[in-house]
């Protein structure tokens, strides 16, 4: 196991896992901007069956991997993603709602769209990388968990 | 009917959704890992920053494997893009709506602690009520904010 609990092999897994997801978001055109403005538009509904689809593959996993294997073959355990129920979550939701709507760009297609030659969605990888900053710096001081802190150099 | 719904029908739609799951659920089986994607702009902050936030172990225990996912994320649209022989058109949605749409989504995304992948796919796979309100509420306002714009302009 490598610090972060993920065996070699797991990186291989890992790698390969993001090329997955590269390849549906292009396959999906969730890279082009226009098509996701189309479906926020009620142009398109197709973007449905990418959240669908991709969402019972993923749930398909997510309940049978705990019960047929006591841990994950190149990790520790098995994580849950982590969701809470209160406020920051629905305002958070909120803005970033009105920024897709806005850019037509979510955080994995800003990142994907550099490979498909999107270059323009560099803008919005900047403006999350900033308002990813702003919120963690001034806005993210109040997170139950911001005692498990760490230095800087490791 | 079926073509005003989907006017490009939804095999392509369907079959990325079936791609973006797996590697969701290939991290998973493999690593035990949950990957939505916005949690990654927040875990490179934690290389360089000392503000509290990012000193967190929940993003410096997982920034490196989360920025070998978002690599691969770029890898695998080169593929299909270049290898795969699917160009596609550069946006010409306008550069201050990219970058403010940008900033605002992924603000938005880290104090939700999730986007459309995190809440929408993993959130909703993993059947939690809160995702299901974080994915009612930003699909209500993205799509208020875009028909707004489609309006004004």
């Amino acid at each position: 196991m490598t610090p972060q609990g993920i065996s070699p092999l797991g990186w291989v897994a890992v790698l390969v896992s993001g090329i997955l997801f590269g390849a549906g978001l292009a396959a999906s055109r969730m890279v082009e901007p226009e098509v996701v403005l189309a479906f926020l538009r009620f142009q398109d509904f197709g973007l449905l069956f990418v959240m669908g689809a991709a969402a019972l593959v993923a749930g398909i996993a997510y309940a049978l991997a705990p019960r047929l294997l006591a841990k994950p073959p190149f990790g520790a355990r098995f994580d849950v993603h982590p969701s809470r129920f209160d406020r920051p979550t629905l305002v958070g939701a909120a803005i970033f709602g009105i920024g897709w709507g806005l850019a037509g760009v979510c955080p994995g297609p800003a990142i994907a769209g550099l490979g498909a030659g999107n270059l323009p969605l560099l803008g919005s990888l900047a403006g999350m990388l900033a308002g990813a900053y702003v919120q963690g710096r001034w806005f993210g001081g109040d997170d139950p968990s911001s005692a498990a802190a760490v230095p800087v150099a490791r | 009917m079926l073509d005003t719904l989907f006017p490009h029908g939804i095999a392509p739609y369907a079959g990325g959704g079936l791609l973006i799951g797996a590697g969701v659920a290939l991290l998973f089986v493999a690593t035990g890992r949950v990957g939505g994607m916005s949690t990654v702009f927040s875990a490179v902050w934690s290389f360089v920053s000392g503000a509290t936030h990012f000193r967190q172990r929940r993003y410096v225990d997982s920034r490196l494997w989360r920025c070998v996912l978002a690599a691969g994320l770029v890898v695998g649209a080169a593929l299909w893009t270049y290898a795969g022989g699917h160009p596609m058109p550069v946006t010409t949605v306008p550069t201050l709506h990219l970058v403010v749409g940008g900033f605002l989504a992924g603000f938005g995304a880290r104090m939700a602690n999730g986007c459309t992948s995190g809440h929408g796919i993993c959130g909703l796979a993993s059947r939690q009520a809160s995702s299901l309100a974080a994915v009612v509420v930003f699909m209500a306002t993205a799509m208020a904010t875009a028909n707004l714009v489609a309006a004004l302009r």
